[in-house]
């Protein structure tokens, strides 16, 4: 039940911020307003003071830098094109976006198609 | 009913920086990691997934709390949609809505342009699910988590993602709109 609550809350915060908007993503991309990177940028701002105050440690990740790049240039082309990463698609489903229903299924069809090919892909 | 008035209006970039901050925190506490876009891959095994690729063999019930927190989010959207708007299209910059319309985007006060057809959605939306599991993780998980963990890998991850948005905003966008 917490976890469904902090998920509410945080699909509200995803549309007030305005972050879901595809024009603010390309707002973003074409450098034309600092909304985006004021909300980036203040979110790890305080991330990073929080975790410190908790002494939280993620799980260290591989310390290899290729899928990390080349995964993060194909996320990007994505992110730009819809205007959505994951989170916002399913806010704007919610909001009653149905278009993005499309994107959920190409997300998917991404995913699996991750799952195939991984042990042919550089990592 | 102040209150509800300023919920309203789009909040501010450190109001929400922080909010999205204090998610990450609160899921850290319980020992969660914010990472959206494992609920894909979560998807795809309950769909069976896992009879064709290893991949999609795993653990589910380690992440049916995020698939809560996914259909929450789905909630926030709606309640939002419903009770949380103040009805006015945002504040885009001229100069964004001037560079679109060179494309042919009009800005309709929508959250997203009506000239986006299904192959762009679609291709799209690959793009997000494959780029997102080969990184190992999206916005939430690199961008927000990852960067406020001080973690080197997510810094690339990063900077893969604006390299790929800048490439297709100014190189691509204009060849196909």
């Amino acid at each position: 039940m917490k976890y469904i609550f902090t998920g509410i809350l945080f699909g509200i915060i995803m549309s007030k911020s305005e972050a879901i908007s595809w024009y603010r993503i390309q707002e973003m991309f074409r450098f034309q307003s600092f909304h985006m990177y004021g909300i980036i940028g203040t979110a790890v701002i305080a991330g990073i003071l929080g975790l410190r105050l908790n002494k939280t440690k993620f799980p260290p990740k591989d310390r290899v830098w290729k899928r990390y790049l080349f995964g993060g240039i194909i996320f990007g082309t994505g992110w730009a094109l819809t205007g959505a990463c994951p989170g916002p698609i399913f806010v704007l489903i919610g909001q009653g976006y149905s278009v993005m229903l499309i994107v959920l299924a190409g997300a998917l069809l991404g995913t699996f198609s991750y799952g195939l090919l991984k042990d042919r892909l550089p990592h | 009913m102040q209150l509800l008035y300023y919920l309203q209006q789009p909040w501010p970039w450190y109001v929400s920086g922080l909010s999205i901050a204090g998610i990450m925190l609160i899921l850290a506490w319980q020992g969660k990691p914010f990472g959206f876009s494992s609920n894909l891959r979560t998807i795809c095994s309950i769909a069976g997934a896992g009879k064709v690729a290893s991949f999609f063999s795993f653990d589910r019930k380690s992440q049916y709390w995020n698939l809560l927190f996914l259909a929450g989010t789905i909630a926030g959207g709606f309640i939002s949609q419903q009770w949380l708007s103040s009805g006015k299209p945002l504040q885009l910059s001229a100069d964004t809505i001037h560079d679109l319309q060179q494309l042919h985007i009009t800005f309709n006060g929508q959250m997203l342009p009506a000239q986006l057809g299904w192959t762009v959605l679609l291709t799209g939306g690959f793009l997000v699910g494959l780029g997102s599991r080969y990184a190992g993780g999206c916005t939430s998980g690199h961008a927000i988590s990852g960067l406020s963990n001080l973690q080197w890998p997510s810094l690339i991850a990063v900077t893969g993602f604006f390299t790929g948005g800048l490439l297709m905003t100014h190189l691509i966008f204009p060849l196909i709109f």
